[in-house]
């Protein structure tokens, strides 16, 4: 299962969470908090799996992955489906875009993982469904692409038992 | 800007709101320009929200609540009190508008958000709606806030989505159903065919979100799935996607422990998977399924173990971890799969990435043996004080551990483990002193051919002042100290350990380890004082008993006859070790076992250790000076441990410092003619010191009689209903403390006594036994009372001798005939004798298992899928539950329309399997009306039975029929009913 997605700037600001389970939001900051404090504290070019027992209870791990290099390893492949479903969506996705795209990115991500399941890894079934809903919504609401990239510094992980 | 117009046109027209209210992206750019700083910005924002969200515009109250949502997920702002508001904007029939109001409910609600209550028919009409954007967000929502009533209410909705054609949807209601299940249990019941129907289906994405959701419910409690394993083992076999076969491999490697028959049968595709493939992901889960479940098939295991190499040889980081960790998996049965990766392994214990040196140090521990044990903990120590402080302190962890593990199971010189904890504790990094005080001690009181050398190390970390500033150090300087009270026979030089034990650098310490060092400070003055006095005794009368002196302690005749000559020379020598001395014989009576001791000291003393004289007449003076001098100023303590301590020194230093004095003025004179109380209490007190401390079990207070007089069951009879599930701790600590738990070991009638002793004991068993028939609730549960190693006496058991006054004379009896009973330690052993105590007793306690949901659910299962009798089971444990699925029966009559009346017919048969006593005849009827019924579902299950592919379908056919045979005779034993497997897979 996995318990929580995020995606966080360098600096340790979250530009998105979601928790599978209820977590209150002080928790949720305190999370974040000590995620970012882990994966601060590692080196580059090291492996992409902390035990995060003492952050999320046992048998937790996090799975994080600077945006940059590629591994094909079955969670990493998850973040790599959704980097590439936001690259696909904001043609050279930055963190503006995340800043900015609040509900799409949550469109896209809700495809791929539901109630903390994996549902989709098909980067272009989740393109075609956030397509749909988006022009369904664009009857009140048109999202407006920021065109100003740079590249998504940051990390993305996931934590999952 | 466009705030302060908002707020001003509040009560303004709903188009005004619209026009000039902030948008998300309004407040994200305004949070990033910070003006006012980001909490005033936020707290601003928040108080516009709260009016805008009041709107009566839908625009304007979806716009509000949307930024509300990304306050509380971005910048954690509590959001629950608008929780009214996302139900209204959730009601919207407009898509944009049910989007936010959908997503801040699954964001914000949780189970006890008073409004749950309101959303239920909501849900309902969506999950219904031709949409099916609009029905996707329903079951995202359910997904994440379900609680048992929605799950309950809503569970004929699930039913119908699970076979709708259009994938996006049917996708999706599949992975609900997993929330669902753990919520509301008796929904198995209805959805769990459907479920297993998907299996067959060959939409890559629906055989995906099926798979995952099985592989989840074989990891709570695999058994129930294993007459699925049919139609698992066909996607292993034919699936192409890397995803859905992790997954499958993960179902594998719980299914297979559980049937042999079946890893028999999988293990082959699996490796052929493991060949074929060129996804890491895929190749490593092959891997680790063969390493955690197939770990008897050796075929397999070498494949696997070629396969950990190269990954352990890849450049790639993650992929070196994954390798790592799959040798650690498989350490324990294969180490061989380890040893011939030896060299990568040391090699990597220096990487720069913290999981790789971790993972390499937990598997340079696991081919830690008795043999190599030595080698490894060197080369680790030295390594360690290199490395960076957290892992310096992994380093000393693991070896503690690995060192210590069953009682230093693997230990046999352990004069050089001593020193290593010594080395240890020096190490600038080590943060380990309470594991490592725990050893020392442990050890002083377990291993009694160590305490020479213990005490050497201890004598070491205590002279070193620079240790005292190291807080880390503190523990083991409190065991150092202990130790050095403890075991001072074997002191070379007593002062020296008294100077350290005063010296002015203990006000460094925190209270609780001065009160120690005072307290061993005690020990050192009556050792001191003690040693003294028999030296003096003995100068009156060395000289007769020299004379006849064995030929076989010429040494100690030499001695002392060197010291005789100092003696005369004004200069009083003597040797101060209690074996020296022959007219000591009530002190050497008095620890009968220390035997063994003696002997050793007996070596020591004989070496150039006492060569000076040390007890001397001034030297005496000036140790009780030092004593009184560095200890007057804690009289004033207000730790109470420090002040008690402090006041028995110092009041014994009172009491007995006149009577030395005058009787060392009189240097020479005979000691023993005057029956001097000093000398009395001095040896009293010695020998309540040289009392021997042992491990104390933490089960010992069971073997604890009750005193005559005290009537526990009186007062205490009511607190049965409160102990009555009261567990004992699994700690393994061992008490240092009490002197009179001796004396009840001594009683015990378990194990320590030999036969010959029968008929006292009897006595005090009858007696036991009668008062545990009595007080049966007061006594632990019994213990597999052994002692390994048994010629080691049990704890404190001389005691008796010291303090013969006991109550009963049955307890002198059994003690004086279990010390009689009592042999010497055998020296000629290599390794030396390690007390043990009913090690297996602290092990054997195992927590409870809660009756969870989970219970439920794989209760559920197993009646759908095999058809035993679990329902009774599971009714009987829930009652509540049956009248639950009456009422969503009932809910779902009234719901249902044409479409849905396959569901009917199937909650009706679960309300039929409940009855309790049903008659055959009529449950076969319910039973082959349910197999029509399936044989119409659609072409799914038919294909499956045409393909004769003995798959599910069919199976489930068969169990059916077995329940209604099963079901005729007699209500079947749950436990004993194991899921039964088609011939296919045998």
């Amino acid at each position: 299962m996995i318990r929580a997605v995020m995606v966080m700037n360098t600096q340790g600001k979250p530009r998105l969470a979601k928790f599978y389970d209820s977590v209150p939001v002080d928790k949720q900051q305190e999370l974040i908090r000590s995620v970012f404090g882990v994966l601060c504290s590692r080196a580059e070019n090291v492996s992409n799996f902390v035990e995060a027992d003492s952050i999320f209870g046992p048998d937790s791990r996090l799975v994080y992955k600077h945006y940059a290099t590629l591994y094909f390893l079955a969670m990493l492949d998850l973040i790599q489906v959704l980097v590439e479903t936001l690259d696909k969506c904001f043609k050279n996705v930055c963190e503006l875009d995340l800043v900015f795209n609040y509900s799409k990115i949550h469109t896209i991500l809700d495809e791929i993982f539901f109630g903390g399941q994996v549902l989709e890894t098909s980067s272009t079934e989740v393109m075609k469904a956030v397509e749909e809903i988006s022009k369904l919504e664009s009857a009140s609401n048109s999202i407006t692409l920021s065109q100003v990239c740079f590249w998504l510094a940051g990390s993305i992980a996931c934590v999952f038992r | 800007m466009a705030g302060g117009v908002s707020s001003s046109s509040y009560y303004s027209s709903s188009i005004m709101e619209t026009l000039f209210q902030r948008t998300l992206e309004d407040l994200i750019k305004g949070l990033r320009l910070q003006l006012i700083g980001e909490s005033a910005f936020v707290s601003k924002a928040i108080e516009e929200i709260r009016r805008e969200v009041k709107s009566t515009d839908p625009h304007t109250k979806s716009t509000a609540l949307q930024k509300l949502s990304y306050l509380a997920s971005l910048h954690f702002h509590d959001m629950s009190w608008a929780a009214f508001h996302v139900v209204e904007v959730m009601s919207s029939s407009r898509f944009s508008h049910k989007r936010i109001g959908y997503h801040a409910a699954s964001l914000s609600f949780h189970d006890d958000t008073p409004v749950l209550l309101l959303i239920t028919n909501q849900l309902r009409k969506d999950l219904a709606s031709t949409n099916e954007f609009e029905v996707s967000l329903a079951l995202e929502c359910l997904s994440r806030i379900s609680t048992p009533d929605l799950a309950r209410d809503l569970t004929p909705e699930i039913f119908t989505l699970l076979s709708t054609t259009k994938i996006f949807v049917r996708k999706k209601a599949i992975s609900v159903v997993l929330r669902v299940f753990a919520k509301y249990p008796d929904a198995v019941r209805v959805c769990f065919k459907r479920l297993v129907e998907n299996l067959d289906n060959s939409d890559p994405q629906i055989l995906a979100a099926v798979v995952g959701v099985f592989c989840e419910l074989a990891s709570q409690d695999p058994g129930s799935y294993l007459p699925l394993a049919p139609e698992f083992y066909r996607i292993l076999v034919d699936s192409k996607n890397n995803w859905v076969l992790i997954k499958v491999l993960k179902i594998f490697a719980k299914l297979a422990p559980l049937e042999p028959r079946l890893a028999k049968r999988v293990v082959e595709p699996i490796c052929d998977h493991m060949r074929r493939t060129g996804a890491k992901s895929l190749m490593f889960e092959c891997i680790r399924t063969v390493v955690s479940s197939f770990s008897e098939y050796e075929s397999a295991v070498k494949l696997a173990v070629v396969k950990i190499r190269e990954l352990l040889v890849d450049d790639d980081p993650n992929l070196k971890y994954l390798g790592l960790q799959a040798l650690s998996v498989i350490a324990p049965k294969h180490l061989w799969a380890v040893l011939e990766n030896k060299e990568v392994v040391i090699k990597w214990l220096s990487d720069e990435d913290p999981n790789i040196k971790l993972e390499c140090l937990r598997l340079v521990m696991a081919m830690v043996s008795e043999s190599n044990v030595v080698e490894i903990s060197r080369v680790l120590v030295t390594y360690s004080l290199k490395s960076d402080p957290g892992f310096c302190n992994e380093i000393l962890g693991s070896i503690l551990c690995t060192c210590s593990r069953n009682a230093y199971e693997i230990i046999v010189d352990f004069d050089w483990y001593v020193s290593l904890l010594g080395e240890m504790s020096r190490i600038p990094h080590c943060q380990k002193g309470d594991e490592i005080e725990n050893q020392l001690i442990d050890m002083g009181m377990r291993v009694k051919d160590v305490r020479p050398e213990l005490l050497q190390v201890a004598r070491g970390l205590l002279i070193d002042p620079a240790l005292l500033g190291n807080p880390f150090l503190h523990r083991i300087l409190a065991a150092a100290a202990w130790v050095s009270g403890e075991y001072i026979e074997f002191s070379r030089n007593p002062f020296e350990l008294m100077e350290a034990l005063l010296q002015p650098r203990t006000s460094l310490l925190p209270l609780s380890v001065r009160a120690v060092y005072i307290h061993s400070a005690f020990k050192v003055l009556i050792f001191c004082l003690h040693s003294y006095i028999l030296q003096s005794e003995s100068m009156t009368s060395s000289f007769p008993d020299n004379l006849v002196l064995g030929v076989s302690e010429l040494v100690l005749k030499r001695n002392m006859l060197e010291g005789s000559d100092l003696t005369t020379c004004e200069a009083p020598s003597a040797h101060c070790s209690e074996g020296f001395n022959p007219s000591n014989q009530s002190y050497e009576d008095l620890s009968i076992e220390n035997g063994g001791d003696r002997t050793i000291n007996h070596g020591q003393t004989s070496t150039p250790a006492f060569s000076e004289n040390i007890f001397t007449y001034d030297s005496i003076i000036n140790l009780i000076n030092q004593v009184e001098l560095a200890l007057g100023p804690f009289t004033g303590s207000h730790d109470a441990e420090v002040f008690e301590r402090t006041r028995h020194i110092l009041c014994f230093i009172e009491l007995i410092k006149g009577e030395i004095t005058e009787c060392l003025v009189q240097k020479g004179k005979t000691l023993e003619s005057e029956e001097m109380k000093a000398s009395k209490i001095i040896k009293l007190i010695s020998d309540a010191f040289s009392e021997e401390l042992g491990p104390v079990s933490v089960s010992a207070q069971q073997r604890v009689p009750i005193p005559e007089g005290l009537l526990l069951k009186e007062n205490l009879d009511d607190l049965e209903t409160i102990c009555a599930d009261f567990q004992v701790p699994a700690s393994n600590l061992f008490s240092l403390g009490s002197p009179y738990y001796g004396e009840e070991v001594g009683v015990s009638p378990f194990g320590l006594q030999n036969k010959e002793e029968s008929e006292p004991s009897n006595e005090a068993t009858s007696l036991l036994t009668e008062h545990r028939k009595l007080h049966g609730l007061y006594y632990l549960a019994p213990e597999k009372n052994e002692i390994v190693g048994n010629d080691y006496p049990p704890a404190n058991e001389p005691k008796l001798q010291v303090n013969p006054k006991n109550d009963t004379e049955d307890l002198v009896k059994l003690t004086v005939q279990s010390l009689a009973t009592n042999k010497k330690p055998n020296h000629a052993k290599t390794r030396p004798v390690v007390v043990k105590l009913d090690e297996g007793d602290l092990v054997t306690i195992t927590a409870k298992r809660p009756e969870t949901k989970d219970d439920l659910v794989s209760g559920a299962v197993r009646e759908v899928l095999v058809g035993s009798d679990t329902r009774t089971a599971t009714s009987q444990r829930n009652p509540s539950d049956k009248s639950s699925s009456k009422r969503s029966k009932r809910k779902g009559k009234e719901k249902l329309n044409v479409d849905c009346s396959e569901l009917k017919e199937n909650l009706g048969d679960s309300e039929k399997l409940k009855h309790e006593n049903p008659s055959s005849r009529k449950n076969k009827h319910s039973i082959n009306g349910k197999e029509r019924r399936h044989k119409s579902t659609g072409k799914i299950g038919e294909e499956g039975e045409e393909n004769g592919q003995k798959g599910k379908q069919k199976s489930s056919h068969r169990h059916a029929r077995h329940k209604a045979s099963h079901r005729a005779d007699a209500p079947l034993n749950v436990v004993s009913q194991t899921p039964v497997i088609p011939d296919f897979l045998l």
